[in-house]
């Protein structure tokens, strides 16, 4: 089956076979390897995507049902050679260490604080409930959420 | 956790945008199709080859399947209505606080974007979170064929382990909960605070006139084959007084209503002593105001 769909502003067009996930398709077919797969199963967040605005678990999709749809990847964070605000600010306040869950963790914040840009402590803790990081003991992230809610702030 | 690939097992794929032409496919399939709604169920269980279906239906371009409305004194649930959503809405914080409570602790937030209550009834977990909440509230869910629809009671709907009344033609359209006039919770009880499958989940109704029990529900999770009422707590309480005592006797004979089984979350006595204790929390919260 032929998918069409607008991956970090740009259209794809993929032939996928109905049994692949979302997932799959990400990494094997286009390569994008952002994208991790931990559990594949929900679990753990790592392969978080934005689908028309909402963070959501790639590999409980199925490619065909991304038709159409708007996705995007720790890719679309910012323009390649720049950083946006919440990469900076992971950077600065350490927020992570192997960087497997990064990808996840930073699509999960764009979209928090693309609606909330000042969100409290149980904000962040509600948003990233499922989103395991395995080394940095998540200070670092709930750290780096609230700096890249400043950043953002400051840069207006 | 298994990081293997595990491609899924071969399906045709039809994503319809009306709710005939998917009763139609349904049909046609006689029972060799799923459907899929969030997926967060159906996904793992084609990756475990737990189910091989000959098809799979999409309904999440059926954009007539998914709202929130009340009218004529009920709440009415669309099938796709995403649990964000009921999460977050005001009718229905309004109308089902126990509902709401139950989803709060249900998953987490990105599974809740996409998992829907039709999902979670359909199913059929006995630990489905969703179920005590819409037991005790009395709830009915509307079943639609090709060849036409029922409505059916939810304490009438789930049969086993995965299994319910549904009829292989059949799509959940929506969920029906009338305008409670008492109050209702919803506690769960899991291996940790958040993300996680419940051990044991409670939910309680009650109304109270004169310090007395008019009416009072109770339903339980993950403590038998399906998720049911205890009926023997409800008949020892109802038109009883509403007192410390009564609670604690009546909440002792969830015992007798649950057959829990043993597994990697807790052992059957433990869910067993636990349900007792989350039943009279639950009553106390629901006849008393207490927390
Ligand atoms: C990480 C994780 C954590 C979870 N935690 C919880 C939890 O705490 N509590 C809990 O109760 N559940 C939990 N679940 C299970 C799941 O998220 C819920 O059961 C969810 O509500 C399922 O809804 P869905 O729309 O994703 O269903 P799907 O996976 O799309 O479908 C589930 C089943 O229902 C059928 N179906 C779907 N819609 C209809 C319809 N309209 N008519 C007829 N049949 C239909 C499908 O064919 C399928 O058999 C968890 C799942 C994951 C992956
Ligand atoms: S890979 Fe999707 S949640 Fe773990
Ligand atoms: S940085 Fe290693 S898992 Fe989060």
């Amino acid at each position: 089956m032929i998918v069409r769909f607008r991956l970090n502003g740009e259209s794809v067009v993929q032939v996928v076979k109905p049994n692949e996930t979302l997932l799959d398709v990400l990494r094997d077919r286009i390569k994008l390897h952002s994208v991790k797969k931990g559990c594949d199963e929900g679990l753990c967040g790592t392969c978080t995507v934005i689908l028309n605005g909402v963070p959501v678990r790639s590999c409980l999709m199925l490619a065909v049902q991304a038709n159409d749809a708007d996705i995007i990847t720790v890719e679309g964070l910012a323009k390649l050679g720049t950083l946006s605000e919440i990469q900076q600010a992971f950077l600065e306040k350490n927020g992570f260490q192997c960087g497997f869950c990064t990808s996840g963790m930073m699509l999960t914040a764009k979209v928090l604080l693309d609606s909330n840009p000042k969100p409290s402590l149980d904000d962040i803790k509600d948003a990233f409930d499922g989103q395991l990081c395995r080394c940095t003991g998540y200070e670092q992230i709930i750290e780096s959420v609230q700096r890249a809610a400043e950043l953002r702030t400051a840069k207006k | 956790m298994e990081a293997e690939v595990r491609p899924l097992p071969r399906f045709e794929y039809f994503s319809p945008s009306s709710l005939s032409e998917a009763l139609k496919l349904m049909k046609d399939y006689q029972g060799k199709a799923r459907l899929l709604a969030g997926g967060t169920d159906l996904v793992i269980k084609l990756k475990k080859r737990a189910v091989i279906p000959e098809a799979v239906i999409d309904l999440n371009k059926i954009a007539a399947l998914s709202f929130i409305k009340f009218a004529g004194g009920s709440l009415h649930i669309g099938a796709l209505t995403r649990l964000t959503e009921i999460k977050d809405s005001p009718v229905v914080k309004e109308k089902a606080p126990a509902l709401v409570e139950a989803i709060s602790v249900m998953a987490s937030t990105q599974i809740r974007n996409r998992a829907t209550l039709a999902g979670n009834l359909c199913n059929a977990s006995p630990a489905a979170d969703t179920a005590p909440a819409l037991l005790v509230l009395d709830a009915s869910v509307k079943l639609q064929s090709a060849d036409g629809d029922r409505i059916v009671p939810l304490a009438q709907f789930f049969m086993g382990p995965e299994q319910t009344v549904r009829k292989p033609g059949e799509i959940m359209t929506e969920i029906i909960v009338p305008e409670p006039k008492g109050s209702s919770t919803f506690i769960k009880l899991g291996r940790r605070k958040a993300f996680t499958l419940s051990v044991a989940a409670v939910a309680a109704y009650a109304q109270v006139s004169k310090g007395k029990f008019t009416e009072v529900r109770v339903a339980m999770g993950a403590v038998a084959p399906t998720p049911l009422r205890a009926e023997k707590v409800e008949k020892a309480l109802k038109g009883k007084e509403v007192s410390e005592e009564n609670i604690a006797k009546a909440s002792a004979l969830v015992k007798i209503d649950c057959c829990p089984i043993t597994d990697v979350r807790a052992s059957a006595e433990y869910r067993t002593e636990v349900s007792a204790v989350l039943a009279k929390r639950a009553l106390r919260k629901v006849s008393m105001g207490e927390k």
